[in-house]
């Protein structure tokens, strides 16, 4: 598959400490790719280089087959994690300035933003200042203004942040819709549910460093723990010694649902013949680990609370 | 279009279109001269009753002096001054006039229901004062004494030419010299810090309202900086331009009155022409821009290292000092407008924009004006781009308040 954007060995140091070292990540055209990684392990740093924010000290970044250049900026959407705009200013006047910014004639802006307006009923907004709205109303507005030049590639940083379950919903919808008209989004976030759900692929990026990266169910199950789950109406199962062991049942609405853990390094259907055998199987299948298992995992549980925090703040 | 030009539209349109800016900038030339005009107008007008004021004098030689005038009226009388302390008559107020031990020296009283006016108590030491400085002097025996006074008080009067280059004499007048140098010291003094000043509010709001790593991800920060520079000097250009009209169109009114009004005013309206207005003018919009672009530059890297207003005083007290200082040096080079401290403090970069305006009354030598205004762009430049390095890093800084150290790394990045 062609990658729409590629970072390359990309280096990154400030006075005290290296941001990123080494860092390269493909993300694939027209999918949604995670970036993922504990507080302070340079994901904003990497974000800010895609957007030609900051400089890297090495490396390259590949945008849609070409070096990134300045004009690739109007083809990338950014909504940084911490949001902001005018406060004083007019919500239609200020998405017009912002889009201006991007490349975008004023005309074609405001005939976009009114699209956008109409689509989500928000048209009694256009000429209220920022402040006059709430903070979801706000998150909205900033959505739409990171869209509204159409970019190829979105990067969105903790987007759902700040949004109540029914609106986070309606937007996890509209950046799906997004990702199926051919978008590439890259979406930076700490829920590793919506992880699960809408990434392809991700990377995980722990003290400056790419650790984990490539297709999410792929991932899972190179993390996976040899557990399975059986089902039976009736009857009883009981592990193997040096096989396989079986943890007591857990009983729901008549079904018994078994914990089974493959100690014996098993194939999948040799388990399943010999755990068929012992009693009438409704269902066997393997629990690969959540996303948010496999994070625990390579970040490593017992990862310091200061770890990152303190030194990211100093001495960018 | 450009994006520093977009930039500068919006922090352009932005300010101009406020109702503050309109307010400030129509509303403040009318009333300065309103607060010129008022109380002069005010004063001309006299209070429409006159007052009644009797005079019980026992001497008989001050009464008749006392004269009516638009606000009293005087009357003499020989009855006591008891008599009018009750409510039911005219008379506002009582003078008495007693001997006393002294020779020529009466012993004054004024007695009244209220407060004795101001205007009144000066009236009547002017009139009692002058019988007694006219008896005592003919108690002198000095003959003629009265005409060798009359002569010693005589002023005498310097007029003020200026040879200008084709050899003609010209009027001057050195107060007027003055007082314009230092209204336009006192502007750009002004103009410079509370626009200078706009800079950094609106570099500290950009990046307290986290707006900033928006917009560099569509413009350079760079451009971002200019644009807000360009486009806050452009606003005080504009409230200048408007002054100035307001300036130009008083100063040919004041010159078409000339004929009918005093002399005093016609005189001044002539040494006003007499300056040079355009040299003035183009050396002010120079030193202006010079001046502007250096400390806003500064301003706006100093909004940028901060997080909040409060942290912005320890970088900009050192700034306000120096021009403190330079107002301090122009009123002192006000006296001399060609010595040392006013040369030195017109050529130094910091300062020369202030201390340049106190002596362009007075005429700069060419070469002078040259190198100051070189100086002061090189120095705008320079710290252009020293605050461009530190804009850069500054609005993507968050936490703790950088220390001066820290601000000296980023210069390196």
């Amino acid at each position: 598959m062609k990658n729409f954007l590629e970072a390359r060995h990309i280096t990154k140091r400030y006075a005290n400490h290296v941001a990123l070292s080494d860092v390269s990540i493909s993300v694939p055209a027209g999918q949604i790719f995670g970036l993922l990684g504990p507080n302070g392990a340079g994901k904003t740093t990497l974000i800010r280089t895609l957007n030609r924010i900051t400089m890297p000290d090495e490396g390259q970044i590949l945008f849609d087959g070409h070096a990134l250049c300045p004009a690739d900026i109007h083809n990338i959407g950014y909504l940084p994690e911490e949001r902001g705009l005018y406060r004083k200013m007019k919500v239609g006047e200020q998405a017009i300035y912002l889009a201006q910014l991007k490349g975008l004639s004023s005309k074609e802006a405001k005939a976009r933003l009114t699209e956008w307006f109409e689509r989500f009923d928000i048209m009694p907004w256009w000429n209220k200042k920022l402040e006059e709205l709430s903070k979801g109303m706000q998150q909205k507005v900033q959505f739409i203004i990171t869209l509204l030049h159409r970019p190829q590639l979105l990067i969105l940083d903790e987007p759902f942040s700040g949004f109540d379950p029914v609106n986070a919903q309606q937007l996890k919808q509209e950046i799906l819709r997004l990702r199926d008209n051919g978008h590439t989004i890259i979406l930076s976030t700490h829920n590793m549910e919506s992880v699960e759900q809408m990434c392809d692929t991700i990377a995980l990026i722990n003290h400056s460093q790419v650790v984990l990266g490539g297709e999410v169910d792929d991932i899972r199950r190179q993390h996976r723990t040899g557990l399975f789950q059986a089902t039976l109406h009736e009857g009883t199962l009981a592990g193997e010694p040096g096989l396989y062991e079986v943890e007591p049942a857990e009983s729901r609405h008549g079904e018994h649902n078994y914990l089974i853990r493959n100690t014996g390094g098993l194939a999948n259907s040799d388990l399943c013949i010999r755990l068929a055998r012992q009693a009438q199987l409704v269902s066997f299948c393997e629990k690969l680990p959540t996303m948010n298992e496999v994070f625990l995992k390579v970040v490593g549980e017992n990862a310091k609370w200061s770890d990152q925090q303190i030194e990211n703040k100093q001495d960018k | 279009m450009n994006k520093i030009l977009i930039v500068i539209r919006r922090e352009y349109l932005r300010r101009v279109n406020k109702k503050s800016f309109i307010l400030l900038t129509i509303l403040l030339p009318v009333l300065m001269v309103g607060i010129v005009a008022v109380p002069i107008w005010l004063g001309g007008i006299s209070s429409d009753k006159q007052q009644t004021v009797a005079i019980v004098d026992d001497t008989q030689q001050y009464a008749q002096a006392f004269r009516d005038t638009p606000d009293y009226h005087f009357i003499r009388t020989t009855s006591p001054e008891e008599q009018f302390k009750s409510e039911d008559n005219e008379v506002e107020a009582v003078i008495c006039i007693r001997p006393s031990d002294r020779p020529n020296m009466p012993d004054v009283k004024i007695y009244s229901r209220q407060e004795v006016q101001g205007m009144l108590l000066n009236t009547v030491k002017q009139t009692v004062n002058a019988i007694v400085q006219q008896k005592k002097l003919e108690a002198s025996g000095v003959e003629n004494l009265e005409q060798i006074l009359a002569d010693l008080s005589q002023p005498v009067d310097i007029g003020t030419y200026k040879w200008t280059e084709d050899g003609a004499q010209q009027s001057s007048n050195t107060g007027i010299a003055m007082a314009s140098g230092f209204l336009l010291t006192f502007l750009i003094y002004l103009f410079v810090l509370s626009y200078g000043s706009m800079v950094m509010q609106s570099v500290i709001e950009e990046k307290t309202g986290r707006i900033v790593e928006i917009m560099v991800s569509s413009v350079r920060p760079f451009q971002l900086m200019m644009g807000k520079i360009i486009g806050i000097m452009l606003v005080g250009l504009t409230q200048m331009a408007v002054w100035g009209v307001f300036l130009a169109l008083f100063l040919s009114l004041g010159g078409q009155i000339k004929g009918i009004s005093g002399s005093d005013i016609a005189d001044m309206f002539a040494a006003v022409q007499g300056l040079p207005l355009a040299e003035m003018g183009i050396m002010f919009l120079l030193m202006f821009l010079g001046g502007f672009l250096l400390y806003a530059s500064f301003f706006a890297a100093v909004g940028a290292s901060v997080n909040e207003q409060e942290d912005s005083s320890q970088f900009v007290m050192p700034v306000m000092l120096v021009m403190i200082f330079a107002i301090y040096a122009a009123m002192a080079a006000m006296e001399n407008t060609n010595g040392p401290l006013a040369f030195w403090a017109s050529i130094f970069p910091l300062t020369s924009p202030v201390v340049m305006m106190v002596r362009l009354p007075f005429g700069v030598p060419l070469w002078q004006e040259l190198l100051s205004l070189a100086l002061l762009f090189a120095t705008s430049v320079l710290m252009v781009g020293v605050g461009a390095k530190i804009y850069r890093i500054g609005i993507l800084m968050y936490g703790k308040k950088p220390s001066l150290k820290e601000i000296g790394k980023w210069l390196r990045y």
